[in-house]
């Protein structure tokens, strides 16, 4: 990888985890009140470009989960770890299971955003915790 | 509207052949297309070729003329990229041209070198198909989603992973006499009950290969597969195509695939049928559980039910409607962007009675294709029917 990818931040992406490292994760939301993220300029449901920020709900539930035996080079001494799709409500979000045992985890799991890091590469991740 | 004929099919074997190009996999696949159909190179208005990885394991773009080069056709050629389902998307845009008119000839297919990568790079290079930002970072691979889909199924409708090692038993079985197969033999349902875990709950037996492969057809017109007496008995009556958002989390159903039922629906009333009178198909099982998301997503077993198809025997060679019986991507070997059009070969040489499995099938008239991208984000479904 070179120095430039290093130091070039992801706009949306980045800006999003450094809101969440704020406590200040949010979600999008239209007049016609369709929800999304990522950070985005068009609801993909609508196509309005009158997208409000509105504040994540501070827990969400896991929907379903997974544990990772085989991974990428990026999460190489992560491994096994657990990645869920949790729903908070408005919006459902995809992140790495911190916090808790991997054999621990279990669906219907009440888990907060907590920005994380790869123990492989030192990269942020979206981390979701034990509530 | 004129049907599309497949005048001739062509595929490497699948497997393991880290040193082949991509170029040299598409030589052979062609090659054999060409000498199956009869049909002279000269004849052909274009080249639609599908691949995936191509930047990722040979530092290679513009595919399309290097690809029509190494076919030795000289037409224009486009590379289609769709994830898996890229030569899927490949046929589709080459049946459209065809019944538009516009092309009577056209060679598609697909190739791709993937074991080259090792295994940690080729999981990297698949991962790729899930949205870098939003899935990837967070570890997502590959295994990863679908067996985040895997759980979801099992919580909405019940199943566990013996339904799984069944569709994994009954495709290695149906690889047993394919020579292009890349493995070719038998697991127990213990093999893979017993095998490592990749992402839980799926294990080593859920997955498919990582494969090195290519795959070509010769598209006609029904009259140009007249005026030249072609024996081209298969035709592809129906095409489809869906599509869904590309992260998993930003979806309705964790366990469904609304884009291949978007596909099969437009495929089947494309085509005038419905799936009753679908007498096999082969679909897009990179993963074991993908087979049962397959199934239901094409009407083919309702939903929540597709689990037990295999362990009950409806979906063996010999039960009410056989699925892949090439070995599917399980065992038959998935080249990503081979597959697709991989997929449409082995049913037409089983419609036409040209396969070791068609004797299962005698008397089998219609197939379907179904080519997955990513976690159904993009899917393609074909029809085939034998016309005379």
């Amino acid at each position: 990888m070179s120095d430039a990818d290093d130091t070039v931040a992801d706009a949306g992406f980045d800006d999003w985890l450094d809101a969440a490292e704020d406590g200040a994760a949010y979600y999008l939301e239209c007049p016609e009140d369709h929800t999304s993220l990522p950070p985005r300029r068009v609801c993909p449901d609508c196509g309005s470009t009158d997208l409000e920020e509105l504040a994540l709900p501070d827990t969400g539930e896991v929907r379903t989960f997974t544990v990772t035996h085989v991974p990428t080079p990026a999460f190489e001494e992560d491994a096994p770890y657990a990645t869920a799709v949790v729903d908070f409500g408005p919006v459902s979000l995809t992140g790495q299971v911190v916090g808790i045992d991997v054999g621990d985890v279990e669906t219907g799991l009440t888990v907060e955003l907590e920005i994380s890091v790869s123990e492989t590469t030192g990269e942020r991740v979206i981390g979701l915790r034990p509530a | 509207m004129s049907d599309v004929r497949v005048a001739g099919t062509g595929l490497t074997p699948f497997g393991n052949s880290p040193e082949r190009t991509s170029r040299d996999l598409f030589a052979e696949a062609s090659i054999a297309a060409f000498e199956d159909s009869g049909v002279p190179r000269e004849d052909v208005e274009g080249v639609l070729y599908g691949n995936f990885m191509g930047e990722l394991s040979e530092h290679q773009g513009h595919q399309g003329p290097l690809m029509a080069e190494a076919a030795g056709v000289q037409a224009p050629a486009t590379r289609y990229e769709s994830a898996c389902a890229s030569s899927g998307a490949a046929v589709r845009e080459a049946v459209k041209r065809i019944r538009t008119g516009e092309d009577d000839v056209l060679l598609v297919g697909g190739a791709e070198r993937m074991t080259n990568l090792g295994t940690a790079g080729a999981t990297e290079a698949l991962a790729i198909a899930a949205d870098d930002l939003w899935e990837v970072r967070a570890g997502v691979t590959f295994p990863g989603a679908y067996a985040l889909m895997a759980r979801a199924y099992f919580d909405e409708f019940g199943g566990e992973h013996e339904d799984l090692a069944h569709i994994a038993v009954k495709n290695h079985e149906n690889a047993l006499s394919n020579e292009k197969a890349q493995y070719q033999s038998a697991i127990e349902v213990s093999d893979a009950l017993e095998a490592p875990p990749v992402s839980e709950p799926l294990g080593l037996y859920d997955a498919c290969p990582i494969s090195d492969g290519a795959s070509a057809l010769v598209l006609t017109s029904e009259s140009y597969a007249e005026e030249h007496d072609l024996e081209a008995p298969v035709a592809i009556t129906g095409t489809g195509q869906g599509g869904d958002r590309m992260a998993l989390h930003d979806r309705e159903y964790l366990a469904r695939s609304p884009a291949a039922r978007e596909a099969g629906d437009e495929a089947y009333a494309d085509a005038g049928v419905s799936a009753g009178d679908v007498d096999l198909a082969e679909v897009h099982d990179c993963f074991t559980i993908a087979e049962v998301l397959a199934l239901e997503a094409l009407d083919l077993e309702p939903i929540g039910e597709g689990i037990t198809a295999a362990r009950d025997g409806r979906t063996t060679a010999d039960g009410e409607t056989p699925i892949n019986l090439s070995g599917g991507l399980k065992a038959k070997g998935h080249p990503v962007g081979a597959t697709g059009a991989s997929q449409i070969a082995e049913v037409t040489d089983l419609l036409a009675g040209d396969h070791p499995n068609s004797d299962h099938v005698a008397d089998a008239t219609t197939g379907v294709a179904h080519n997955a991208g990513g976690t159904v984000a993009s899917a393609t479904v074909h029809v085939l029917e034998v016309l005379e």
